[in-house]
């Protein structure tokens, strides 16, 4: 503004004319308090609008990639639980489908159910995080401690399951670390109701709260054409009215004998974005609910000596045994020469795996599909034209998870 | 040979010298309540900067919320600008990439700082070992406090916090001080 | 556009002729194994091919799933550019790659076709050091612009780091293998 004309008593100024007003450069992060990751937008705003924003990231980047081609199949699992560090288990899920995609095997049913209800948990967590953290940014700090609730519930019983509350390491190619622990049933029916009971409290708190609507509806939208252009997927790409979902579409593990529905919006707008999420988590549960009834006894791992360790009974006591685990412990199971892509559904979307194996323990070349790095991508197309406060509620929908954008 | 100590007298030594060692009396007393004192108040009123990056970060909001509430300890604060806070927690890993902004942030800081390095990437660099990650918040800042863990569960965020809070109350706030003031002239005129 | 798996997906034989018939001998390979079909064409025609794949409506693979790069270290042609499709009425899905020579590595740029394109292959100019041929941006997207070589390729050592700030103690000891 142009403060000497302003000021001046003996200017006349009108003040019905529209000031003058300059560009101007603003850095938003990359450590910033309303980013709940580390992602840097510089942006150029005139007066309040944006006019160009170039976003720039790579602060997580941890080699996942060139770490995985350096480690046998069974060491790069613990890697992917760090890639969507919300929802692991999807990410192990989708690893282990792929390298069973070389081999040609086929988990058993019992494990197929787990593998299902644990991603769902995992996703509930992950969409809790989500909308937790960006109505925490948006100013509504009640919602967050009350997901923040749930999720505490849902670390509990994976850590009972797979013995940590995050970083899990619990699917292998081929079946599953272990078996459910006892009472672990139990345990998941008294949580389902606090669950529910924390989303519906979150949707009385949000769902129609005036500010939380003004400050999301029709912010952030984008159209079915350029959500497809950007290869948007998961909650992001149905609110705008697409029904994908990788669970449906090209059904995995025990999707194709339960029944839920895939919620859509039709603005895909940052309000649509919530919603989508919070009908997800409402789905999720009843998809757990369904496996619970319909999860059959048995054995949680294929048994197939190319890909699972023997029982410890038999590296003990007979030398094919000992072999076979030394073998594939110390070579890494060795999948035929090719390469695969398995997708699976993640909390943001088709998560890929492309796997390239030369027929050593070592995997050639892993790649990663990270849905949020196309969904982030049209970051900028987005809020071109918006206010800058509407930077913290759409960057907070598009749910960017640094470690697995950036892997 | 050299082993007929008398312990008896060195002990007495000791006492002595330390004894003479002291400064007067009554401004000796003040000072080392004073010290305890300010200690004391500081340890229970610490105002993080959670310089969250990776997976970490969803303990360290664990820890921030109800089931572990952090804010029992004095420390519930969060100030995102580092000229507020007293206490970096580098929470995630940190690569090259990161490193200068780590480094400004914790320039940025007033003193007295301190940083607590939280879970094993921040520690040492965890299982990453590659061309990107730096091993080790330490690398590039001082920090006093390790906490290991990948990620550290909510119970070792809060014991590594009570350790910090035992080091902030020993730390001796008028010794501190006066090494800053000399470190501070050293800066500014060069080697004595 | 409607959910996915309206119509029923094109047979891969039939894909082939379609591109055979419109293109002549572009296709120099093809193989499905695994349950993936997967195509390589020639470097040349590499944007006509994707767009002809895109528009055609028999075939309609109009969605991008992902665009990445391998690197064959000591074969020749030393890269390989992969591109996953997604026909998204009929639910078919369709790899196709392309080999880029070590002493030329460019290719043409997809982003006219698609806008995810971008940040793609800037990541893979980035990690490989693939340049792109009509690209509106090509910078480093994830390693920071000063960092030297390109890190997924076989020849950088896993651990060779070039750190940006003097760091307080030697990153490893000197013994150790890099
Ligand atoms: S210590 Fe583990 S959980 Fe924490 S940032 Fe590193 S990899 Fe993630």
């Amino acid at each position: 503004m142009d403060t000497e004309k302003s000021l001046s008593p003996s200017a006349e100024v009108d003040i019905l004319e529209p000031t003058e007003t300059r560009r101007m450069r603003v850095n938003v992060g990359p450590s910033h308090p309303a980013m709940h990751g580390v992602i840097q937008i510089v942006v150029e705003v005139e007066g309040e609008t944006i006019v160009y924003s170039d976003t720039n990231f790579g602060y997580l980047h941890r080699g996942f990639e060139k770490e995985c081609e350096n480690h046998t199949y069974q060491l790069c699992i613990p890697y992917t639980d760090r890639l969507n560090y919300v929802s692991p288990l999807i990410n192990n899920e989708g690893f282990c489908l792929a390298v069973e995609k070389f081999f040609g095997v086929d988990v058993p049913e019992r494990c197929k159910y787990i593998r299902t209800m644990l991603s769902e948990l995992s996703r509930i967590s992950d969409h809790q995080t989500c909308i937790g953290a960006a109505a925490m940014e948006l100013g509504a700090f009640t919602p967050f401690l009350y997901l923040m609730k749930g999720r505490e519930l849902i670390y509990r019983i994976l850590e009972e399951v797979t013995g940590h509350r995050l970083t899990i390491n619990y699917m292998r190619p081929g079946g599953l670390a272990a078996n459910l622990p006892e009472g672990f049933f139990e345990h998941l029916r008294d949580i389902i109701p606090v669950i529910r009971e924390v989303t519906s409290e979150t949707d009385k708190l949000l769902t129609k709260n005036r500010i939380f609507i003004d400050r999301t509806r029709n912010v952030g939208a984008i159209s079915k054409e350029d959500a497809l252009s950007f290869s948007y997927s998961g909650p992001c790409l149905r609110a705008c009215g697409v029904a994908y979902d990788v669970r449906k579409a090209f059904p995995y593990s025990a999707y194709d004998r339960v029944d839920f529905e895939v919620p859509v919006g039709s603005t895909g707008d940052t309000l649509d974005r919530y919603l989508v999420r919070m009908g997800e988590m409402e789905q999720s549960v009843r998809i757990i609910e369904q496996c619970m009834r319909q999860i059959p006894d048995g054995p949680v791992s294929v048994n197939d000596p190319r890909v699972i360790l023997p029982p410890k009974q038999e590296v003990y006591h007979t030398i094919e045994g000992l072999v076979n685990h030394f073998k594939l412990v110390y070579e890494g199971i060795r999948p035929p020469k090719g390469e695969v892509y398995q997708m699976v559904e993640g909390g943001n979307g088709e998560l890929g795996y492309y796997i390239v194996s030369d027929g050593t323990g070592r995997p050639y070349r892993v790649r990663v599909r990270p849905p949020c790095f196309m969904i982030v991508s049209s970051m900028d197309f987005m809020i071109k034209g918006a206010m800058m406060a509407d930077i913290v509620p759409v960057f907070g929908s598009l749910n960017m998870i640094a470690g697995e954008m950036e892997r | 040979m050299g082993l007929n100590i008398d312990y008896e007298h060195l002990n007495q030594e000791l006492k002595d010298t330390l004894q003479k060692a002291r400064p007067a009396p009554p401004s000796g007393f003040v000072m080392a309540k004073l010290d305890e004192a300010i200690g004391w108040a500081r340890k229970y009123s610490i105002f993080q900067y959670p310089f969250v990056t990776a997976c970490c970060g969803m303990e360290f909001m664990s820890v921030a919320v109800s089931h572990y509430d952090i804010d029992r300890f004095g420390a519930g604060m969060p100030r995102f600008t580092p000229r507020q806070a007293d206490v970096l927690f580098v929470v995630g890993t940190i690569n090259h990439k990161q490193a200068p902004i780590l480094k400004r942030v914790y320039e940025q800081m007033c003193e007295p700082k301190w940083v607590i390095a939280f879970g094993a990437c921040a520690s040492s660099g965890g299982f990453y070992d590659n061309y990107t990650t730096v091993r080790g918040a330490d690398k590039i800042i001082p920090v006093d406090i390790y906490i290991p863990g990948c990620p550290p569960r909510p119970e070792a965020v809060l014991d590594g916090l009570i350790m910090l809070q035992a080091q902030i109350q020993q730390e001796g706030y008028m010794n501190k001080r006066k090494a800053l003031r000399k470190q501070g002239l050293k800066e500014l005129h060069g080697q004595p | 556009m409607a959910s996915p798996k309206t119509s029923a997906p094109v047979a891969f034989s039939s894909l082939l002729s379609v591109i055979k018939g419109h293109f002549g001998e572009v296709v120099l390979a093809h193989r499905s194994d695994f349950g993936d079909d997967t195509i390589v064409v020639q470097r040349e025609r590499w944007l006509d091919v994707l767009r002809f794949l895109k528009d055609a409506p028999s075939l309609a693979f109009n969605y991008l799933v992902d665009l990445t790069c391998v690197d064959y270290f000591g074969q020749e042609p030393r890269f390989e550019m992969v591109v996953h499709l997604l026909a998204f009425e009929s639910g078919k899905r369709l790899r196709v790659k392309a080999r880029i020579p070590e002493e030329d590595a460019t290719i043409a740029s997809l982003v006219p076709l698609w806008r995810s394109a971008n940040w793609l292959e800037r990541e893979v100019y980035d990690m490989f050091g693939i340049r792109f041929a009509g690209h509106p941006d090509l910078r480093r997207i994830l390693m920071y612009d000063e960092f030297e070589g390109y890190p997924l390729r076989k020849d950088y050592p896993l651990k060779k780091s070039q750190p940006r700030v003097p760091l307080l103690s030697p990153e490893r000891e000197e013994e150790e293998e890099i």
